[in-house]
């Protein structure tokens, strides 16, 4: 019975946050900050992640088909399946549910003790609109920073597949190409859109409707990223189950 | 005018304002009085909409609160001006765009014009050069005084400050006094003021609501305060020596 509170709450919540919109002229300025934070501010660790990631799965397909009547041409194409399927799609949102989810709730909850989402919502301000919806519109720029993730991962591969010798650059690069399925894209990018939809309203709600001090502030980010992952996982199985099946 | 009718309010078991009836007048400043724990607080939360209560109304100008449309809340909503008691300043913004905030979110004036007045209002509070610093950055009297600058930036009509002299010197206490009482005369505004600051009932309560046990116990002016034999209230003001020799000297002289 509560959790079908909860649940109508947040779903209130998003109704709310597209009602009586902010001044476009603040708008704009919160848009670009929440894009500088979020998107831009994660660009580092996503980087990196999906490199060495990348790496360690070339690797492991490698090693795990050593069969000289295996085309040597597999390990590329493996790889370029399990980053474009799942690992920038879904893990990466997954560690990002870790960044940018409890920065969100972090700092929306710390808005919440201190008052001053009532001081908005005393001058007049939908502080749902004003807090919630920047960050909805900066993470429309999320599957950019996932095709990002993508194309390191498969560069990682190629990196780590010359330099431990698995197989040459030719046929790594042939195996990326092979048998490409556009429509693994437009999966791949349509699961993209539903995470970063929550990415930016499981945890804004973890934030908004918190109560208490400081110490709930770090409990709240705990909980957060929890659901929010549990979230990607569930929505991830659905979507796939729905789509490619 | 604010006009407040059996303002019932409880949190769970805890029944905090039992039944509370007064009015605030325009023009004046309104000061509510208390213990620390009376429901102060609590009560301007609930004449600003921030706390439901489960009986009672509030009228702005003849407009029960409660009744008007999610529209018509706001409009009034930005006329309120309101300083929290934790002060309650935007932490991501500078002193300055803080106290900008009201009026870049609600008039259209340029850039230019913006400035001037968040440069009067920050002379008026005495911070005519903490522009550009961080409330992180400013002493719990300095966020006071920006929270107070933040408020009365946009001439409001209406202006709650929850204990706007909590933590500040007993000078800064009085400028801002003054201050409050000036604008409160000069652009009309219904003022409401949760204190327990002795000095400021003395200098600026032209009417006093004091708060005990959820009821309101007495009303009166700061002239009336002085005569008055209800005993909680006289118990809760001449508590410390030298108020209690101020009043002496105060009814000696009237005989
Ligand atoms: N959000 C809340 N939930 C539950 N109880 C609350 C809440 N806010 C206030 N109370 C209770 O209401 C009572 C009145 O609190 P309030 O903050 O109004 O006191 P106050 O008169 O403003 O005191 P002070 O002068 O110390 O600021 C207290 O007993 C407090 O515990
Ligand atoms: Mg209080």
């Amino acid at each position: 019975m509560l959790y079908l509170h909860y649940l109508g709450t947040y779903f209130l919540m998003i109704a709310e946050m597209f009602k009586k919109p902010t001044k476009w002229s603040v708008m704009k300025q919160l848009i670009l900050k929440e894009i500088d934070d979020l998107i831009i501010g994660s660009l580092g660790i996503v980087a990196f992640i999906s490199f060495f990631v990348g790496g360690v799965v070339t690797i492991q397909t490698a090693l795990n088909i050593d069969n000289p009547l295996i085309p040597k041409n597999l390990v590329g194409f493996a790889t370029r399946q399990s980053i474009i399927l799942e690992f920038a799609p879904t893990f990466m949102s997954i560690i990002m549910a870790g960044k940018v989810g409890s920065f969100i709730t972090s700092s929306i909850g710390t808005m919440r003790v201190t008052e001053q989402i009532d001081a908005l919502e005393v001058m007049g301000i939908n502080s749902l609109n004003y807090l919630v919806f920047p960050k909805f519109i900066s993470l429309m720029l999320y599957p950019f920073v996932i095709s990002i993730s993508m194309f390191l991962g498969i560069l990682g591969g190629l990196a780590a597949c010359v330099y431990g010798g698995y197989a040459s650059m030719g046929d790594y690069i042939e195996g990326v190409q092979l048998d490409f399925t556009p429509f693994h894209m437009a999966y791949a990018f349509i699961k993209t859109l539903i995470f970063a939809f929550i990415l930016a309203t499981v945890p804004s709600y973890h934030g908004y409707y918190m109560k208490g001090g400081a110490l709930e502030v770090g409990k709240a980010s705990t909980t957060s990223f929890v659901w929010t992952s549990v979230v990607i996982i569930v929505l991830n199985y659905l979507l796939t189950q729905l789509l490619l099946s | 005018m604010i006009e407040v009718k059996n303002l019932h309010k409880s949190f769970g078991d805890a029944h905090i304002l039992k039944g509370i009836n007064t009015a605030f007048e325009k023009g004046k400043t309104n000061l509510i009085i208390g213990q620390s724990g009376s429901g102060k607080t609590v009560f301007l939360k609930c004449l600003l909409g921030l706390f439901n209560y489960e009986q009672g109304s509030i009228a702005y100008d003849g407009k029960i609160f409660s009744k008007l449309s999610e529209d018509e809340k706001r409009d009034i909503r930005a006329q309120i001006g309101m300083v929290f008691q934790g002060s309650a300043l935007f932490d991501s913004m500078t002193i300055e765009e803080n106290v900008m905030f009201p009026l870049k979110m609600f008039t259209k004036q340029s850039k230019s014009e913006m400035q001037d007045r968040v440069d009067f209002v920050l002379k008026r509070v005495n911070l005519a050069d903490a522009h550009k610093k961080m409330p992180s950055e400013a002493s719990g009297g300095m966020q006071k005084r920006v929270a107070i600058a933040r408020a009365i930036v946009n001439k409001p009509k209406y202006l709650f400050c929850d204990e706007p002299n909590s933590g500040l010197d007993p000078k800064t206490s009085i400028v801002i006094d003054d201050l409050i009482k000036e604008i409160t005369e000069e652009y009309q505004i219904t003022t409401v003021i949760n204190s327990h600051d002795m000095n400021s009932v003395m200098q600026i309560g032209e009417k006093i609501v004091f708060l005990k046990n959820g009821y309101k116990e007495w009303e009166g002016s700061r002239y009336d305060i002085f005569k008055t034999d209800n005993k909680a209230v006289t118990d809760f003001v001449y508590s410390s020596e030298l108020f209690k020799k101020v009043r002496q000297m105060y009814l000696e002289e009237r005989g």
